[in-house]
């Protein structure tokens, strides 16, 4: 808000800049999807204005589409709401992490908390440095947020089906997203690739036995792995 | 009406967990096995993620060749080196193709 000409770089530079354009291209490709939520949850019985009023409340994608599945089903809304919250729950483990690596404080911190997702977390870690991983975040969550809701109504209004997103490969987007922006950390290899491998083992053995959104959860367990000191090797291999 | 209780309930609670994790208490966040822990999870969910996104549905697992081939072009894409537009296209695309052709 502080229009400080010496102070804002001009757009170009700020469009310019790799978080910003990481955030930008992640926003656009993702934010589309909200034309499919849009559009689900109008089917499933949900009014326009509640189908718009959680994607501007909840807005996490995947907690959304789990609630509206459940409606769809017709299914009890508590354990639609509850699954709803068991997949939010990851966004509080991406906080913790986050916390430390943006930094934000009171206001800043309540509206960011808002942002707290798959997509912008990814994004922030793919950044190196604070102030890339700030501008790649809010790039991210600014661009997603506007996009989602838009397009959530959009597809609402629309209702009749824009067809089927898989029929576009839309389907096939999500899971490449997370990995390219997962890819750096994997290339590290050792305990991280370790660690991501194992989570996603976790996940698919518990799918067939859990409801959705448990699995990704219990994939979190994988990550205690890095908190035994590592000294189970013969070559003495906790001296790093 | 209580679809609508549901949708604001959903709606907070979501925040509310968000915000929990962004404001845990600084001697929380500064203890190292919780700041390892904390470290490494989004790894962890993130591969969960992709994976289920690959070959789950709902809570069966499904060999879903066009969605296998998407990643399987994400991952051909990342290992040429490939900017990040590119892998999200070449995922979407191949996906698309092999679902044109009948496939899946």
């Amino acid at each position: 808000m502080n229009q400080s000409a010496s102070f804002s770089p001009p757009l170009p530079a700020l469009l310019g800049r790799p978080p910003v354009r990481d955030g930008l291209g992640v926003g656009l490709a993702v934010g589309f999807s909200g034309l499919a939520f849009g559009t689900s949850a109008v089917t499933a019985g949900l009014s326009v204005a509640q189908a718009c009023a959680l994607s501007l409340l909840a807005f996490t994608g995947a907690s959304q589409f789990a609630l509206v599945g459940v409606v769809a089903g017709g299914g009890s809304l508590v354990a639609g709401a509850l699954g709803a919250l068991l997949l939010g729950g990851r966004n509080t483990l991406y906080g913790l992490r986050l916390a430390d690596l943006l930094q934000f404080r009171g206001a800043r911190r309540a509206a960011a908390a808002h942002g707290v997702i798959d997509e912008t977390t990814a994004v922030a870690l793919a950044q190196s440095g604070r102030s890339d991983a700030r501008a790649g975040f809010t790039a991210t969550f600014v661009t997603l947020f506007a996009l989602w809701n838009a397009t959530t109504l959009v597809g609402a209004l629309a209702t009749e089906r824009i067809g089927d997103p898989a029929v576009f490969g839309l389907d096939a987007v999500g899971p490449a997203i997370f990995l390219a922006l997962l890819w750096p950390r994997l290339r590290e290899g050792g305990r991280t690739l370790a660690v991501a491998l194992l989570g996603a083992a976790i996940a698919l053995a518990a799918t067939p036995f859990l409801p959705p959104g448990l699995p990704v959860l219990l994939a979190s367990v994988a990550a205690l792995v890095t908190l035994f000191p590592r000294r189970t090797g013969p070559a003495g291999g906790g001296a790093r | 009406m209580t679809l609508w209780i549901t949708v604001l309930a959903t709606g907070v609670g979501c925040y509310l967990l968000k915000y929990a994790g962004l404001a845990a208490p600084r001697r929380l966040l500064d203890h190292p096995l919780v700041s390892r822990f904390a470290l490494i999870v989004p790894v962890a969910l993130l591969a969960a993620l992709i994976a289920l996104q690959t070959v789950a549905d709902g809570d069966r697992l499904v060999l879903d060749l066009p969605r296998l081939g998407g990643l399987v072009a994400a991952v051909v894409a990342l290992l040429l080196r490939a900017p990040f537009l590119l892998v999200i296209v070449a995922a979407a695309g191949t996906a698309a193709g092999l679902r044109a052709l009948g496939v899946g």
